[in-house]
């Protein structure tokens, strides 16, 4: 049995807006294992991202968060950008408009590993080209609004694993992108965190998606965990009828056509 | 009566910003049958809603010519053009960015039966919960108001403020792509029923080739501005012709069940 790097009892928060509370998590019981790589599948107002949220110690001032999250992969506190990156569905607004990409990066690896601005950029070097940016030397004096947002998206996956995080959280950093993007964002998350070891927390409301490469599904749907499992088994054999609804509603080119073919 | 409803004929558009210039849609051409679906699919910035929207008059091309039912639709100005833009409607991906945010469902479906003279004052109301119970919404949601409603139910009544004036064309962008996937399936099989009852033709613009396959009698595939391939649907995902295509297909997510590691 793996060993556990977080584990999550009776987690729930709720939000508060003036007189008026919703509960984004209720009583969540979830362990994350060391380096797996496990998908959070659910809708909008399931909760999915409240989770991350939490875990990365990023919720807002309006939020309550009651239950444990333990770190025993750890033995302490995370430290959120060292221990914990974080990649945002949406690739524009999680960069500094008016920093260039070589600067965002170092900046998280001279703070997080305590090394100078030369190293830093020799490492944010490594990084560009690891993430696969053509001609990541120039890329480093480029800005954000310069690339496209498959590249932005590149960029905030270098930033987020320049400290050399333990976790890795992906909220749908696919769902802003072409399918032909996507399929290759997904394909370089699992070859890093395969390559150095990570644990990936990655999240999408697509069960297709998350089946092509998580060990582990986590179906959330209203603030609730419904279903978690190995990803075979969830899939083969899934136990809750909400996941069977998800999976029978995922459209792919095996899906029979809702129309007849062409009249001519 | 021709086959085709409507043909695009080698349309192109570029959009000049400073000394930038981008070549948005080069010579292209698609044409769209009566009561059929034609799935224009692409990556980001392939032009397709370009095209979309030029097929909808929203801009206008530099260059090429749009045949709608036999009338020269670049041609057409004033009355005419106002006559035939009731047969070609829209609905966009953001059902919320789409209607005036303080809109009722009523007043949303209102604009179209009164813009276009369809429909007496007072026959409004039954019009409205007739239209609403033709996209499956209950009529007693008229008195709501836009933002209050689930974005499926958002989705509907765009479709159903497009349906208002009894187009034989509408144009539908991204439209099913922010929706969840639950309720992604429910409204593509309402445009299929719509489809089959009232002989509406459809420009379905997605980047999702699968929802395309779903619904579509023929695709076109564009890349950078220029369609790279078209045909029946079934014939252009079994054997992709074109890079872009094969790409298209192999970037679909398949439910993988037996995975072994």
């Amino acid at each position: 049995m793996s060993m556990q790097l977080a584990t999550l009892r009776d987690l729930s928060v709720l939000y508060r807006s003036g007189s008026t509370t919703r509960t984004a998590l209720a009583s969540v019981d979830l362990d994350i294992l060391a380096g797996e790589r496990l998908a959070i599948i659910g809708e909008s107002g399931s909760g999915k991202s409240t989770l991350a949220l939490a875990l990365a110690g990023l919720l807002p001032d309006n939020a309550e968060r009651s239950g444990q999250i333990a770190w025993p992969g750890l033995g302490r506190p995370p430290v959120p950008g060292g221990d914990i990156g974080f990649v945002f569905q949406d690739p524009g607004s999680s960069h500094n408009p008016v920093l260039s990409i070589g600067e965002q990066i170092a900046e998280v690896a001279r703070r997080h590993l305590g090394i100078g601005w030369r190293a830093a950029y020799a490492r944010a070097l490594d990084l560009l080209a690891r993430v696969r940016i053509p001609q990541p030397k120039a890329a480093l004096a480029a800005y954000a609004h310069e690339l496209s947002g498959g590249q932005r998206q590149r960029v905030a996956i270098a930033s987020a694993i320049a400290a050399g995080p333990r976790l890795l959280i992906a909220d749908e950093p696919t769902s802003a992108l072409d399918m032909v993007v996507q399929a290759e964002i997904v394909a370089l998350l699992d070859e890093l965190v395969r390559a150095d070891g990570m644990t990936l927390l990655f999240i999408t409301h697509d069960i297709a998606l998350a089946s092509g490469f998580a060990d582990r599904l986590a179906v959330f749907r209203d603030a609730r965990l419904v279903e978690a499992g190995a990803s075979a088994d969830v899939l083969a054999r899934p136990q809750n009828a909400y996941t069977r609804h998800l999976i029978g509603s995922h459209i792919d080119l095996a899906t029979p056509p809702l129309i007849v073919g062409p009249t001519r | 009566m021709s086959a085709e409803l409507l043909t695009a004929t080698g349309v192109s558009k570029t959009f000049a910003s400073k000394a930038r210039r981008v070549a948005a849609l080069d010579n292209a051409s698609v044409s769209v049958a009566r009561g059929e679906t034609l799935g224009l699919v692409g990556p980001s910035g392939s032009g397709k809603s370009t095209l979309a929207r030029i097929l909808l008059r929203l801009v206008e091309p530099d260059a090429g010519r749009i045949d709608f039912d036999g009338v020269d639709l670049l041609a057409l100005n004033g009355e005419a053009l106002r006559t035939t833009r009731k047969r070609i409607q829209m609905v966009f991906q953001d059902p919320l960015a789409a209607f005036n945010p303080r809109a009722t469902v009523a007043s949303a479906l209102a604009d179209p039966l009164r813009i276009h003279g369809l429909v007496e004052r007072r026959q409004r109301p039954a019009a409205i919960a007739a239209l609403l119970q033709r996209v499956g919404l209950d009529p007693g949601l008229a008195s709501r108001a836009i933002h209050e409603i689930s974005g499926g139910q958002r989705q509907r009544v765009a479709i159903a403020r497009a349906l208002a004036t009894r187009p034989d064309l509408i144009v539908l962008d991204e439209a099913v792509s922010a929706l969840d996937v639950s309720v992604r399936g429910r409204i593509l099989e309402l445009l299929v029923e719509l489809q089959r009852e009232e002989g509406i033709a459809y420009v379905f613009v997605s980047h999702d080739l699968a929802v395309v396959r779903a619904i579509a009698h023929t695709i076109a595939i564009m890349d950078a501005g220029t369609i790279v391939e078209t045909g029946p649907t079934p014939d252009v995902v079994a054997n992709p012709q074109s890079a872009t295509g094969r790409a298209l297909v192999a970037a679909v997510p398949r439910l993988v069940v037996g995975k072994s590691d």
